[in-house]
């Protein structure tokens, strides 16, 4: 039997939700009916599934996903809700019954097959009810009361508020306006509890109590949400060209792939940098990128880190990775360099050979992505997917302008604001042909130049704000002047 | 360094080197870690693998003892193959050392066990 869920979803990241929900279904090519039209205004989906594995799949995952109800009764009033609940009880159809209007929407008149309630009611079965709000907060009372209305369900075991064998979910949905919020609810839920998202990741692999970090290093819901896109999964091989201190990795690492990283910064790669942390002076001895994946116990997964300039080729011919998940430079706080010199003829002597730290040269974005995209076009598995970040200027932002391969296809593209003028597109490609020619196919960088336009917005607004401020104090002395001459 | 990267590694980068492939390797201290063993990784990675670069790279630093020199069909049935091949693979590391280019001689060293494969600007003009 197809059961219905209500998949409640962590306010932020909004423009995320969509992209990772579809690599998740996509990647355990799940079947899903849409009982409601997703809605970004909306923190929660309506979906029906085949049984509670595939639920449990996508939660397993999902790190945008609070937790997933099976949806006994929905409603757009409280009293409607009840009766539902109340008619389901009388439910005996095994499946659910469509209200006297007949819509196919979620429309408020559905009634759940009472077997779902009645599995819950046996003496045996401690069980507690929680109730949650969007966009509204309510008192222990109110919520204990909220509780007290669902007291004719027939719940006959015991209540038990820690670890009970059934936890009950009574939502409200007060719209996502938190200046403008209504008396009563849009929309109200009851069901029960099945599983939590990935939420506690979040925590588990946070920034705060990383061992290896760097000034760049990429936040743990967005490096999880990264691993997700690139639809990373156990035995995956993985890489990360920009590795930097291999955030991405670890959370590639986590859901079962085996990484290697490279970046052309050594003292990244060996630890001697100097520390990103407040108040940290040195760099201890086991900061690295394996050290981290010790920290998470994922040592086992990790292959190898390299130092090497992405600009030039480093892998066999015809040696392909599952998955490519890159961060990399924007030129603003991390440069984007390659090895070079702007010397003709320079030559180094057999002296100066030793410990030679090489000079470079600007690696132009533009240039960085053609070179990215061509080498995902031959170093992924058909079918597989490059997932990177791209800076922008947001008002410049135009969605032919990204960059793009012939053999890859741009699958999802979720915007992350950095500022009010600038922002990150997290883009998704799906490798769909070898290029089988062996020619270099047209490869398009994309056209922006993230680091002029960041610093030349700068300025501009650096200079509009002084010339408020001078502004400013000429108004200010001139009211100075004006007042003085008031009391003479 | 591990072998499974050695497998993959080339010296392309640097110029008129065609395949840069394989690097010899030249140890001067070796590690032997332990790693969870994970059957089905080895068998996919198998496919990836350039079987007499491995055989050859595993003797050169003495860790190619029962390693066939040619693969058997049927691999993935073979455990102590799989086994074999999972220490070679992934338990083995190259701490300090170099490898070398085979067409050109260029070396580059490998420290606190990660290669270092960065050219000097002189070498990219």
């Amino acid at each position: 039997m197809w059961r219905r869920y209500l998949m409640w979803f962590a306010h932020e990241h909004l423009d995320f939700r969509h992209a990772e929900m579809q690599s998740i279904i996509s990647l355990f090519n799940i079947p899903v009916k849409f009982i409601e039209q997703p809605s970004i205004r909306k923190p929660y989906w309506i979906v029906e599934l085949p049984s509670e594995d595939y639920v449990k799949k996508i939660a397993s995952r999902s790190v945008l996903v609070k937790n997933c109800i099976e949806l006994w009764s929905t409603a757009k009033t409280e009293s409607q809700l009840h009766a539902n609940l109340k008619n389901s009880l009388k439910n005996s159809t095994g499946t659910w019954v469509t209200g006297e209007n007949g819509q196919g929407d979620a429309s408020d008149t559905h009634l759940c097959p009472k077997e779902l309630i009645e599995a819950c009611c046996s003496p045996k079965n401690s069980f507690k009810i929680e109730v949650e709000t969007f966009c509204k907060h309510y008192t222990l009372k109110e919520k204990v009361q909220k509780i007290e209305s669902f007291e004719y369900l027939p719940l006959e075991g015991p209540v038990k508020l820690n670890k009970p064998d059934i936890t009950l979910a009574y939502l409200e949905f007060y719209g996502d306006d938190p200046n403008n919020v209504p008396e009563q609810p849009y929309d109200l839920f009851f069901g029960k509890w099945i599983v939590d998202g990935q939420r506690d990741l979040i925590q588990y692999h946070s920034l705060k109590k990383r061992h290896f970090i760097g000034n760049t290093s990429m936040d743990a819901q967005l490096s999880l949400l990264m691993a997700n896109q690139a639809q990373v999964k156990t035995g995956d091989i993985v890489l990360d060209p920009f590795v930097g201190s291999g955030s991405l990795l670890v959370s590639a690492a986590h859901f079962g792939a085996y990484v290697w990283g490279s970046d052309i910064d050594f003292m990244m790669l060996h630890g001697r940098t100097r520390p990103s942390r407040v108040g940290q002076k040195m760099r201890a001895k086991e900061e690295s990128v394996r050290g981290n994946m010790r920290q998470y116990k994922t040592e086992s997964s990790y292959l190898d880190v390299l130092v090497s300039d992405f600009s030039l080729p480093l892998w066999k011919q015809g040696f392909k990775f599952d998955a490519i998940i890159t961060d990399p430079p924007y030129g603003v706080r991390e440069p984007t360099e390659k090895i070079g010199i702007e010397r003709d003829n320079y030559k180094l002597s057999e002296q100066h050979l030793v410990n030679h730290i090489p000079a470079k040269v600007e690696y132009g974005l533009q240039q960085l992505y053609g070179d990215l995209l061509n080498f995902a076009a031959t170093h992924l598995e058909v079918g597989r997917r490059l997932v990177c970040w791209y800076p922008l200027v947001r008002e410049e932002y135009q969605e032919d302008q990204l960059p793009s391969h012939p053999c890859l296809s741009l699958v999802a593209n979720s915007e992350q604001v950095l500022s009010k003028l600038t922002a990150r597109r997290l883009l998704t490609y799906e490798k769909v042909r070898d290029d089988g020619t062996g020619q270099t196919l047209e490869t398009n960088g994309g056209s922006h130049n993230f680091r002029e336009k960041y610093f030349a917005m700068g300025e501009m607004t650096r200079r509009e704000r002084k010339e408020r401020k001078s502004e400013e104090m000429a108004a200010y002395a001139l009211y100075k002047m004006a007042a003085k001459r008031d009391v003479t | 360094m591990k072998l499974i990267t050695h497998n993959m590694l080339t010296s392309k980068c640097l110029k008129g080197v065609m395949t840069g492939y394989p690097l010899a390797i030249n140890a001067t201290d070796i590690k032997v870690t332990e790693v969870d063993f994970n059957p089905e990784f080895i068998t996919r990675v198998i496919p990836k693998l350039d079987w007499e670069v491995l055989w050859a790279a595993a003797n050169s630093i003495g860790h190619g003892e029962g390693l066939p020199k040619t693969l058997e069909p049927k691999y993935e049935e073979n455990e102590d193959l799989l086994k074999k091949l999972h220490r070679v693979l992934l338990e083995v590391e190259v701490e300090e050392g170099n490898l070398t280019c085979p067409e050109s001689g260029r070396q580059f060293p490998i420290s606190k066990g990660i290669p270092n494969m960065l050219l000097t600007e002189a070498e990219v003009q």
